[in-house]
C-alpha cells in the first residue's frame, strides 16, 4: 500500500496506520464522556448521602414506591415494544413491493421528529374528552360518553405507538426489503403459498434482526420520561423509572441516589437485551441477501 | 391466485396504515388549529382564528432567544460531530487493525443506553466541573450520542466508494488530508450531509440530555416547552400550541431537508444503491 509512513512500523504490520489513527478522536471523546461519566456514576452509586456501601441500593429495593417504578415501566415498555414490532412486520412485507414506498416510509417516519414533548401536548387536546377522536366517536354512536384517554396508563402507551412505531417500522422494512427475492421466488416455484413462505423463509432470516429492533425499541420505551409526566399519571400507573431518577437528582439534589437509579435501570435493560440477544443466538445466523450480507 | 383470506389480511394491513397516518394527522392538526384558535370549548372547532397566540408565545416564552439558543447548540453539536465523527467511520470503514469489534462496540454503546441512564451520571461531572448549565454542557452532552451516531451512519457511505478512487489519488502524491479534501468529501457530501441533518433533527428533539444539563439561558426549545406546559396555569394552552407548531417546523424543515438526499430505509441499513 502507499499509506504514509506509520509512526511505529511494527504496527504498520498489524494494520495500524496514519488512517487507522484517525478513529482516536472520537473514541476518546466516547470514552472521556460516556465510559467515564458511567464509571463515574456506578462509583458515586456506592457513596450514600447514609448508610453503607450498599445503602442507596438497599434504600431503593426496600421502598415499594421505588422498586415499584421496575414494574410499572416495564408494564409500559414490554407490551408497546412487542405491539410495534408485531404491528412493523406484516406492514412491511406489504410495502416492501410497493410503488411510492418512499412516499409511505417518509410520512411513517414523520412522527420521529415530533418529539415526546410535542405528541403528548397533541395527544393532550386530541384524545381529551372534547378532543376530535371522542366526539368523533360519538357521533358514529360507538360510545356513549367520552372516554378516557388521558393522564393513565394508555394515554402513554399510544404516545409510545407513536413515536416508537416509525421506528421499528423503518428498521423492520429495511431488513426485510434486504431479503433475495429469488429466494421467495424458488419457494412460490415450488408450491409454497404467502403463508408458508413467510413461515419458512421469511421469518427465520428476520428473526436476528427482529431481535436487535426489540433491544433499540425497548431501550427507547423503557426510557419513557416526558410523556409519561404529561400525558400519564406520575404519582400512579405511570410513575416510570426515569422519572424517578430525574426527581432524586432535581428535586432532592441527591445524586448519588439518582446515580444509583440510573445503574438499576441500565442493569434491567442490559438484562433484557442479554436475554433476547442469547435467544437470538439459538437462530439461524448468516447471509440473507444475495451477495454478501 | 391469492385466496379471499389473503386478500382480507391485505385489507385489514391497509386499514391499519391508514388509520394510524389519519390519527396522527389529526394529532398534529389539533396542535395546529388550536395554535390559531381564540377560544376552543365543546365544538368540533374554535369560535374564530387568530394569530395573536404566536406574537404572545413570541414575547412570552422569548421564543428568539431560545431559537437562537437551539439552532446554536444544534450547529455547534453537528458541526463537531462531523469534524470528528467522519474521519473515525473512515478509519472503521477501511482499516482492518486489532480491536475494532471492540471500537465498534465502543461506538454502540452510547446508542443502545437510553439517555436519562448516562444522562444522570454525565450531568453530574459537568456539575463538578462547571459547565452544566452552560451552553457548553448542552452541546457536549448532546454529542454523546451523536458522534457515535455519525460514525455509524458514515460507515456504509464510505464503505460503498471505490477504494480504486483513492488509490489513485495516493499514486498521484496526495496524502490523507489532501486524499479528505479534493477526493472524499467531495464525494461524501450527500452521506454528510444526511448525517448531519438527521444530527440537527436528534439533537433538535432531544429532550433529556438537555433536560438534564441546561440552565436557564441555555434551554432548547424542547425543554422550554415541556416548562412551559407545566406552567400552564398561568399561560393559554394556545400559546403554548403556537410554541409546538414551531417547533414542528422547525425539525421537519431539516428533515425534509435531509430526506432528499437518503432513502429513510437507507438510514438504517447498508447503502445498497448510490444515493440519488
Amino acid at each position: 500500500m502507499t499509506a504514509p509512513p506509520a509512526r511505529r512500523p511494527t504496527l504498520a504490520d498489524r494494520g495500524i496506520d496514519g488512517v487507522t489513527l484517525l478513529v482516536l478522536p472520537a473514541a476518546l471523546f466516547v470514552v472521556l464522556l460516556f465510559v467515564y461519566p458511567f464509571l463515574y456514576g456506578l462509583l458515586l452509586s456506592f457513596a450514600p448521602k447514609e448508610g453503607g456501601l450498599l445503602g442507596n441500593y438497599t434504600r431503593f429495593f426496600s421502598d415499594p414506591y421505588m422498586y415499584g417504578t421496575i414494574w410499572l415501566t416495564l408494564r409500559l415498555a414490554l407490551p408497546v415494544t412487542l405491539l410495534n414490532i408485531a404491528l412493523s412486520v406484516p406492514i412491511a412485507m406489504q410495502v416492501r413491493h410497493m410503488k411510492h414506498q418512499r412516499l409511505l416510509t417518509t410520512i411513517l417516519v414523520l412522527p420521529i421528529t415530533l418529539g415526546t414533548v410535542l405528541v403528548a401536548e397533541g395527544l393532550l387536546n386530541y384524545l381529551g374528552p372534547q378532543g376530535w377522536l371522542n366526539r368523533t366517536l360519538i357521533l358514529f354512536g360507538l360510545i356513549e360518553r367520552p372516554i378516557r384517554l388521558v393522564h393513565n396508563y394508555w394515554g402513554v402507551f399510544i404516545s409510545l405507538v407513536i413515536t416508537g412505531f416509525p421506528f421499528t417500522f423503518l428498521l423492520t422494512l429495511s431488513m426485510i426489503s434486504g431479503i433475495d427475492p429469488a429466494l421467495e421466488q424458488a419457494a412460490a416455484t415450488l408450491g409454497a403459498r404467502a403463508r408458508q413462505r413467510f413461515r419458512h423463509i421469511v421469518l427465520p432470516l428476520i428473526v436476528p434482526g427482529l431481535a436487535v429492533t426489540f433491544c433499540l425499541a425497548f431501550v427507547d420505551a423503557f426510557s419513557v420520561f416526558p410523556s409519561a409526566v404529561m400525558l400519564g399519571a406520575p404519582a400512579g400507573e405511570t410513575r416510570v423509572i426515569s422519572f424517578a431518577a430525574a426527581q432524586a437528582a432535581f428535586e432532592q439534589y441527591d445524586y448519588s441516589y439518582a446515580s444509583a437509579i440510573a445503574m438499576i435501570m441500565a442493569v434491567v435493560q442490559f438484562g433484557f437485551v442479554g436475554l433476547v440477544l442469547t435467544l437470538r443466538g439459538l437462530f439461524y445466523k448468516g447471509p440473507a441477501g444475495g451477495g454478501k450480507g | 391466485m391469492e385466496s379471499a383470506l389473503e386478500r382480507l389480511w391485505r385489507t385489514l394491513i391497509w386499514a391499519f396504515v391508514v388509520f394510524f397516518v389519519v390519527n396522527v394527522i389529526a394529532m398534529i392538526s389539533t396542535v395546529v388549529v388550536n395554535s390559531f384558535g381564540t377560544r376552543w370549548l365543546n365544538s368540533w372547532l374554535p369560535a374564530a382564528f387568530t394569530f395573536r397566540w404566536y406574537a404572545a408565545a413570541w414575547k412570552e416564552f422569548q421564543l428568539g432567544d431560545v431559537l437562537l439558543v437551539t439552532f446554536q447548540i444544534a450547529g455547534a453539536v453537528v458541526l463537531i460531530s462531523a469534524l470528528i465523527g467522519v474521519p473515525a467511520a473512515y478509519a472503521l470503514a477501511r482499516r482492518n487493525f486489532p480491536g475494532k469489534p471492540l471500537v465498534m462496540l465502543l461506538f454502540l454503546l452510547p446508542l443502545l443506553v437510553p439517555p436519562i441512564t448516562f444522562g444522570v451520571p454525565l450531568a453530574t461531572v459537568l456539575y463538578k466541573v462547571g459547565l452544566a448549565g452552560t451552553m457548553w454542557g448542552v452541546i457536549i452532552a448532546n454529542l454523546v450520542p451523536t458522534v457515535p451516531f455519525t460514525v455509524i451512519l458514515m460507515i456504509p457511505f464510505i464503505e460503498q466508494i471505490d477504494p480504486r478512487v483513492e488509490a489513485a489519488a495516493r499514486v498521484f502524491g496526495a496524502g490523507t488530508r489532501r486524499l479528505f479534501i479534493h477526493v472524499l468529501v467531495p464525494l461524501l457530501v450527500p452521506g454528510i450531509l444526511a448525517a448531519t441533518l438527521l444530527a440537527m433533527v436528534r439533537t433538535v428533539s432531544m429532550f433529556e440530555l438537555t433536560f438534564l444539563t441546561a440552565g436557564p439561558t441555555s434551554q432548547t426549545l424542547v425543554v422550554s416547552l415541556y416548562y412551559s406546559v407545566f406552567a400552564a396555569g398561568v399561560r393559554a394552552g394556545q400559546s403554548i400550541d403556537a410554541m409546538a407548531v414551531i417547533y414542528m417546523l422547525s425539525t421537519l424543515i431539516w428533515l425534509i431537508v435531509a430526506l432528499r438526499f437518503v432513502n429513510p430505509t437507507q438510514i438504517v441499513a447498508r447503502v445498497k444503491k448510490a444515493p440519488a
